[in-house]
């Protein structure tokens, strides 16, 4: 069985291999040169994926720079001689009152999200790292939140949380508490969409951190029982500490997917009401094409700040993998 | 390990309550999909669906199963696009060694944290000059772009892990790059071929964000929007809506019982979802 189908054999495989993206290809030694008629199958073999990435990934990218650059409306939009207008929508994006609660709310978002999928998600991998009997079909069983698409989990989310016939409600009254507008009130609708992209995240902190956990030594626990530490101590003093490596390749990986979430909150709440869960994902896509009027320039600069963002953490996270392979 | 018989069933039964938590919304969706139009607004809500009725599955057969088909489509077409393009890129940047290679792999990385809006906002002007809007070309091309990078990393991982023996017994019988790749590489990568082939699937199948910008109000919408407009369209059908939603779940749970482990694989090789 090679490596990457199934990575529970294996020092956290995975996390391995995501490194080895960043890292050249492991050779002997020192580089050896290849001779050239090699370099030429190479990059013939490269060359589809290399003109792919230019068409569809540098391109769109390019045409959203420069939609963020030029005053375009749905007339010069189609015709493509929209005025050059340098930082004009950036400059409207950030005098718009909508801009500090998007930055707040994207803010929050993320953060709360990460630590809930991360506490949750390690919780559980400890739990399901004893191997008791029918442990791994439950852990499989717990990656369907994450195998669903978003819009079947969103719109059942929607659903449960509904203020008048939901279960959420309903279990809410057996208990005495009254009703809670959970989509529909501007203090509970970024709860409410936290809630559900936390329930979707679980599994992929789940089984990551769970790969991690294979790859620390069993001797070491071993030792540390023979030592008379006790479970809790064996916790915070071996598997976290040498977790860590694992934590930081989750989190961020975490931070950079949750930055971007939209389609959760689009569907069960639309940004809304009134602005109260509109984070720069959302934000950028209703100027573009949630309005009657689209704002492609402004939606591309909403757009463009969360590029620059994610690039960000992006190359944080590549620091700290390459720090890891070594 | 050596534990009591008595614990490892307590620790299952805990496990077990935990899964119970934790799959309830998707036990939810099953429910409502077979509640009966009256019962829907019900308050306590019935837990068991007692009076159970197919109404909402067969609202589905009657108007969802063009979305269904076209989500296969596009679904299939993602699928080959995908590996026919990452598959002799992971061989490449494996056992080729270009130079510049690592850049490319520095760009394959930094494509997957784009925000899917963006590229979708970059598509839509794209497309509107070129007509692709509304096409199915135009969306499985799109939907790639979600698989593509993942798909290079994984069969540059797993490729890596070919014997170097082999393709040199390979080169020494005189095969060229072309027929090592085809006659020995690719047949050893079956599994890392499944592995690619079910994520891109099941990203092109799930994805909402290319579907409702570019192929929105169209001839062929896929399942994702079949559901939208559900939801925005009928308030009161639930039912229905998640009958849709259960059928449109179907792949998700095929692939998880069939290939659990090339999902776990999947996931934990740095696995990507918008």
């Amino acid at each position: 069985m090679k490596q990457t189908t199934h990575p529970p054999d294996h020092r956290s495989a995975g996390v391995r291999h995501g490194a080895a993206t960043v890292a050249p290809p492991p050779g002997p030694g020192p580089k050896r040169r290849r001779p050239t008629s090699t370099q030429w199958a190479a990059w013939a073999f490269l060359a589809p994926v290399t003109l792919y990435l230019t068409l569809f990934y540098a391109y769109p990218l390019y045409r959203n720079l420069d939609l963020s650059l030029r005053n375009y409306t749905v007339r010069s939009f189609v015709q493509g001689d929209a005025p050059f207008t340098g930082l004009a929508n950036y400059r409207k994006v950030f005098d718009d009152p909508t801009f500090a609660p998007a930055l707040l709310h994207t803010a929050v978002f993320t953060a709360v999200c990460l630590v809930f999928q991360y506490a949750i998600g390690l919780a559980l991998a400890v739990f399901f790292h004893q191997n008791f009997r029918l442990s791994a079909t439950l852990r499989a069983l717990f990656l369907v939140p994450w195998l669903l698409p978003l819009i079947v989990s969103a719109s059942t989310w929607s659903w449960m949380l509904n203020s008048e016939s939901g279960i959420v409600n309903a279990a809410l009254h057996a208990i005495g508490i009254g009703p809670v507008n959970w989509l529909t009130s501007p203090s509970w609708a970024l709860t409410s969409v936290i809630t559900a992209n936390i329930w979707i995240g679980v599994p992929f902190n789940l089984v990551v951190l769970y790969s991690g956990l294979q790859s620390i030594p069993t001797s070491l626990y071993e030792a540390a029982a023979i030592d008379g530490a006790n479970a809790w101590q064996r916790f915070w003093r071996v598997t976290f500490p040498l977790l860590r490596p694992v934590s930081a390749i989750t989190l961020l990986l975490g931070l950079i997917y949750t930055l971007k979430v939209f389609d959760i909150i689009w569907i069960m709440t639309k940004g809304g009401p009134a602005d109260s869960s509109t984070t720069f994902a959302t934000w950028s896509y209703q100027l573009g094409f949630g309005n009657l009027l689209p704002a492609f320039g402004p939606g591309a600069a909403v757009g463009n700040l969360l590029v620059v963002a994610a690039l960000v953490f992006g190359l944080v996270y590549v620091r700290v993998q390459r720090k890891q392979s070594l | 390990m050596s534990r009591s018989r008595r614990r490892t069933w307590g620790k299952t039964t805990i496990g077990v309550v935990l899964t119970g938590i934790m799959l309830f919304p998707v036990y939810w969706m099953l429910n409502v999909s077979l509640t009966r139009d009256q019962d829907m607004r019900k308050s306590p809500p019935d837990l068991l669906p007692i009076h159970g009725t197919l109404a909402g599955y067969r609202t589905v057969l009657d108007e969802q199963l063009p979305y269904l088909g076209t989500s296969l489509v596009i679904g299939l077409g993602t699928v080959v696009l995908t590996v026919a393009l990452s598959a002799p890129a992971g061989y490449a940047l494996a056992t080729l060694r270009p130079c510049g290679g690592g850049i490319l792999n520095f760009v394959l990385l930094a494509a997957q944290m784009i925000p899917g809006i963006i590229m979708a906002m970059g598509f839509y002007a794209v497309y509107l000059q070129l007509g692709l809007l509304q096409s199915v070309p135009g969306l499985i091309v799109a939907d790639s772009t979600l698989a593509v990078p993942f798909g290079v990393l994984i069969f540059t991982a797993f490729m890596s892990g070919i014997p170097g023996e082999l393709l040199q017994a390979a080169t020494t019988d005189g095969a060229g790059p072309l027929r090592t790749f085809w006659s020995i590489v690719l047949p050893i990568s079956r599994n890392a071929v499944v592995t690619v082939s079910l994520f891109a699937f099941l990203w092109s199948w799930s994805d909402f964000v290319f579907a409702g910008t570019l192929v929105n109000g169209g001839a062929h919408e896929p399942i994702t929007l079949g559901i939208y407009h559900y939801i925005g369209n009928n308030n009161q059908q639930w039912n229905a809506i998640m009958a849709t939603a259960v059928v449109a779940s179907l792949p998700a749970a095929v692939i998880l019982v069939l290939a659990q482990r090339y999902v776990a694989a999947g996931v934990t090789a740095g696995a990507v979802k918008d």
